[in-house]
């Protein structure tokens, strides 16, 4: 790919520091606004008395959940069938929900006037346990809808059951596990925030957002608000990490523009980290049972899965909206394995909603973890290598393209190379001799470190989505791209993606420039701006690439055709006789008789006389409906010490073979590795949303929510292998939820592996590994005073 | 962004300047010095104080002076300039190891050792370096100077005998140890400790225990009392530094929370004990 690892265009203002985000925009007279929040997890309002906050000088308006109950805004819908409260008006289901919205002249007197909302509350109990969600007994979270009598929401099953079984039943080893992959938080550098202004001379509602898909967030407002959608402009300006964060709608954005009406100022919020930590979209929450059966020699012939989805007081996943347990589809992850089923619920329980956050890949993360601590609770029950089982069960190149036994189609792969290279990167077999050495040292002496190898073999499935399988909030997953070019040659990229970090301004460009044979520093991208962007839905799923990216490739092309029409005319010969090299037609046969795009773009804005076909200029547009999802794979070997006496893990390899097809500029490709791959750390060791009995958020801040640093991430040893997807017009796939699909299983498995241990759950921080050692590991995601 | 409710500020030009200022305003003013506690505490509204007295500019007590027999830290030395001077690091190890594992560098640049005893956080890394080292707190106050012992100066989580118009001027760590350490379990570097011990010995003839002093981080007390008279003439042997350490984990108080469990704390408190114990005597060797 042309320009490869160029640096990053964008960086040059974000290492200035001259970024421009939702915080920073100032407007005149622009108002601040706070929100309350219930301090319980589950209680009946009684009653709300906003008189004090509203005779703070400063304030100019107090917004509640009755207000907006008159305007019919008390509630609103979400990505998955169900609606959420805006501002709770009968009671409150989850601590930090939204109560209240202050807006006053500075941020200070808003966050004061909370102060002087008196809010009655009478307590209910919890449903904390999603274990215990579905419990005769259980309180009810969702009294609110006519007829329910429980907090079950869905029941979704992928694969056949009765195959599965009679497969299971026949086998010679089953091997059964309960995993809890628990709630953890993207938790994005920058929080949420808006800035919503509207002008009531003109209709218009201008709002500046965190969004990962502005045009979603332009459909929402006009659907939920019922404002026109040509007077909604998006603004998403530079975004400060989102991970899925930002996909979504929140109350306070609903809020901050029934603010702006009611006040004809414009209204900025902006999330503080507690209130981003505990009410802002988690991630995960899936409690597992996953079943495999296989030969004696480790041949894997079913898997059959169970899972109990904690869903928090709305279902509020967001993800297409068939796919009520995102692409869990995928939980048979790289290996040819026949017989497959799986079966989840989703409950309801008094905490935050959300659930598909946090790089997930619509719960491929889930998936592939299921699959590959399976995989390793195989070898450990059977006395095998865990490589030597991946060896032997994963698929074979030839079976491509493969169906699964959910019947997805996996595009491409050569998953033995990918392992082989990982495999030697590492020096696996050495490894496996200093561990066997290390294990006797310490066993002789009681003191020291042992190590442990963990492998992971992800297939990612990305790139949502063929319109006719996938939709959001009723929007086809196809994406458009324009493309503009100026009579200099030099052009305008409009997508409808939104970069997050993930450097679109670069990459798109490089495509651009790859296509039109020009330098990527004369290709403008622009994104995140409804009015400068044709429609598509954002940047999520690792789809910027496999979708917009191909959009973006397509339209590239249409211009060159557009280009070797007029080149036909300036040269007088017919299309067909031109050949195209890089940024330029010659005319076949003829040296050094041809034109360049920039003269051809010159041309086609001229007064030159323009055949059949050619308007004028070369701009063009188009809309990318993938063929199919992209599957991305990757072999990754991690390798730790722990300290059997105080439980304590350092990492101290990782390597990560990653397949993402043809890369477009690699240094960022392994930047986004990278970035996965401390996520992995982090979810593995650390990361965990842990409530108390009574529901409490015990994880409201970055003391108490940990992120792993610089200090826990060993230096990252990165292999590749290139396969091409066979559908993607460059044979992309998509890279950027890999390595925190992969990874954290990798990490997993080494600590067990060192520990000897079959099975404990993430986080594997200090005290569960110690505990695991022990024998007794813990439940993680019970809190202190119930669980422990 | 969080923003902390109103307050007022005046920069105290002296000890006894800032003295006069609690006094003036009341029990509500809090002194701030590098306020890498204090600030988020008011940011996140756990604070509310009506007044900031700021020291910084008191360079008065930002010493670090080596006098016989005692080193003598200002309460403005910062964590950096604790790790950064060599002979602190020389003399007594274990405030190099404890400052090494305090939050992160940039906390280290600006927080105080000062601010961090006051704080007295239970979870607090110094607290235990401190009292393991019988170092004495000087505080002052509009009647003078008073001494009190580190082992006597918390009352209490976030409590201490600091009254509400005294300041603390200095620690004074008497020179007694020939070994010390600080050894920590946490779950990510930054992280408040799981659990964490210190340990200073002086050894005389034939490897007796002369004299030991063993502090405990995040176990409900920051002393271990009981283990340092198992161990006190006793000779420094493995199997007596690993009843030392029983005996420390069967005293302390820990309780459960996202860091662990009563049992795990338990056990480190024990397993730190031993091996900081060990590394000690090393040292001292």
């Amino acid at each position: 790919m042309g320009h490869g690892s160029m640096l990053r265009k964008e960086d040059a203002r974000f290492l200035r520091g001259r970024g421009r985000f939702v915080d920073d925009i100032q407007l005149p007279g622009m108002l601040h606004a706070a929100v309350l929040r219930s301090p319980y997890a589950h209680a009946r309002i009684v009653s709300v008395d906003t008189s004090a906050a509203e005779s703070h000088p400063l304030v100019r308006a107090v917004i509640t959940g009755e207000m907006l109950a008159d305007r019919g805004l008390a509630w609103m819908p979400t990505l998955s069938h169900d609606v959420q409260a805006v501002l709770a008006t009968d009671k409150v289901r989850y601590q930090g929900q939204e109560v209240a919205f202050v807006v006053a002249e500075n941020r200070y007197a808003a966050r004061d006037a909370l102060a002087l909302i008196d809010v009655e509350y009478e307590p209910l109990t919890p449903v904390v346990d999603a274990q215990q969600a579905l419990a005769p007994d259980a309180p009810l979270v969702r009294d609110e809808i006519d007829g329910r009598t429980d907090n079950h929401i869905f029941d979704w099953e992928a694969g056949d059951a009765a195959a599965t079984d009679a497969v299971f039943a026949a086998a010679a080893h089953v091997s059964a596990c309960d995993l809890l992959y628990p709630r953890v938080h993207p938790a994005p550098l920058e929080t949420c925030g808006i800035v919503a202004s509207s002008d009531a001379v003109s209709g218009k509602l201008t709002v500046y957002a965190t969004a990962q898909a502005p045009h979603a967030h332009r459909a929402m407002y006009a659907s939920i608000a019922g404002i026109p959608e040509q007077k909604i402009q998006i603004i998403a300006p530079d975004i400060g990490g989102g991970f899925g964060n930002k996909v979504g709608m929140y109350p306070a954005y609903l809020c901050a523009v029934v603010a702006s009406v009611i006040t004809g100022a414009p209204v900025k919020w902006t999330e503080d980290r507690s209130e981003n930590l505990m009410t802002t979209s988690f991630a995960r929450d899936y409690h597992m049972r996953g079943e495999i059966a296989a030969t004696a020699d480790g041949t894997i012939l079913g898997l059959r899965v169970r899972v109990l989805a904690d869903h928090g007081a709305f279902n509020g996943t967001a993800q297409p909206s068939k796919f009520p347990a995102g692409f869990f589809h995928t939980f048979t992850g790289s290996y040819d394995i026949p017989a497959a089923h799986c079966r989840v619920t989703g409950v309801y329980t008094n905490k935050a909603p959300g659930g598909v956050a946090y790089a997930c890949s619509f719960r491929i993360t889930e998936a592939s973890y299921l699959v590959e601590r399976m995989v390793d609770v195989l070898a450990h029950d059977l006395g095998l290598d865990p490589a030597a089982v991946r060896m032997g069960n994963l698929l074979r190149p030839e079976q491509f393209p493969y169906v699964c036994a959910t019947g997805w189609e996996y595009d491409s792969g050569d998953y033995a190379r990918a392992l082989e290279l990982a495999l030697e990167m590492a020096g696996y077999d050495e490894l496996r001799r200093e561990q066997v050495a290390q294990r006797q040292a310490y066993e002789e002496t009681g003191r020291g470190t042992v190590m442990g190898v963990g492998i992971s073999f992800f297939t990612e499935a990305v790139g949502a989505g063929p319109r006719k399988m996938m939709d959001v909030f009723g929007f086809g997953m196809a994406d458009g791209a324009d493309l503009r070019v100026h009579p200099s040659g030099s052009a305008v990229l409009a997508v409808s993606c939104m970069s997050q970090g993930q450097g679109h301004e670069t990459t798109f460009a490089q495509l651009v420039a790859e296509e039109l044979g020009i330098s990527p520093d004369d290709v403008e991208v622009v994104q995140g701006d409804t009015d400068r962007t044709p429609f598509g839905l954002g940047t999520y799923g690792s789809r910027s690439t496999p979708v917009s990216g191909a959009a973006t490739v397509v339209v590239a092309r249409k211009v060159r055709e557009r280009a070797r029409i007029v080149a036909a005319a300036m040269l007088e010969v017919a299309p067909a006789d031109l050949e195209w090299t890089k940024g330029r037609f010659d005319v076949r046969g003829v040296p050094g008789v041809g034109v360049t795009i920039g003269e051809i773009a010159r041309a086609a804005h001229s007064d030159l006389e323009l055949p059949e076909g050619v308007e004028g200029h070369l701009d063009a547009s188009c809309v990318y409906n993938p063929p199919n999802l992209t599957f991305p794979f990757g072999a990754y070997i991690c390798v730790v010490d722990v300290d059997p006496g105080t439980g304590q893990v350092k990492v101290r390899r990782f390597v990560a073979v990653d397949d993402c097809g043809v890369r477009i500029n690699p240094m960022i490709v392994e930047g986004q590795i990278h970035g996965g791959l401390a996520d992995g750390i982090g979810m593995a060791l650390m990361e965990l949303i842990a409530f108390d009995g009574d529901g409490n958020h015990l994880g409201a801040s970055f003391m108490d929510y940990l992120l792993p640093t610089a200090v826990e991430c060993p230096s990252w040893e990165l292999g590749t292998t290139v396969t091409p997807s066979p559908h993607h017009p460059i044979g992309a796939k998509g890279v950027g939820e890999s390595a925190t699909v992969g990874s954290p299983a990798a990490v997993v498995n080494a600590v067990l592996d060192a520990i000897g241990v079959r099975h404990a759950d993430m986080p594997l921080t200090p005290a569960q590994v110690w505990r695991a050692v022990q024998g007794r590991p813990m439940r993680t995601d019970l809190a202190v005073s119930d669980g422990w | 962004m969080q923003v902390p409710a109103h307050f007022e500020y005046q920069r105290a030009t002296s000890v006894e300047h800032a003295i006069a200022l609690l006094t003036r305003h009341g029990p509500e003013t809090r002194v701030v010095a590098g306020g890498h506690s204090l600030i988020p505490m008011m940011k996140l509204r756990l604070a509310q104080p009506e007044m900031l007295i700021d020291i910084n500019d008191l360079g008065e007590l930002a010493g670090i002076t080596v006098a016989p027999g005692v080193l003598r830290l200002g309460a403005m030395v910062r964590h950096a300039d604790l790790l950064g001077s060599a002979q602190v690091g020389a003399l007594l190890p274990v405030l190099h190891d404890a400052e090494r594992v305090i939050a992160d560098p940039v906390v280290r640049n600006r927080g105080t050792i000062g601010g961090s005893v006051c704080q007295a956080d239970p979870s607090e890394d110094l607290a235990g370096a401190f009292c393991a080292l019988r170092a004495v707190a000087v505080i002052r106050g509009a009647d003078g100077d008073r001494a009190v012992p580190m082992r006597e100066f918390f009352t209490g989580p976030y409590e201490t005998v600091v009254g509400p118009a005294e300041v603390l001027v200095e620690l004074r760590v008497p020179l007694w140890s020939a070994g010390s350490a600080y050894l920590k379990v946490d779950r990510r570097s930054g992280d408040w400790a799981v659990a964490a011990a210190a340990a200073a010995v002086a050894t005389g003839p034939g490897g007796v225990v002369t004299e030991v002093g063993i502090g405990l981080t995040a176990v409900g007390r920051f002393l271990a009392e009981e283990a340092e008279d198992f161990l006190r003439g006793r000779a420094a042997t493995e199997a007596n530094l690993v009843e030392a350490g029983r005996v420390a984990a069967q005293h302390c108080r820990p309780t459960a929370d996202q860091r662990g469990p009563v049992d795990y704390k338990r056990h480190l408190a024990g397993e730190l004990t031993t091996r900081a114990l060990r590394l000690a005597v090393e040292r001292a060797a």
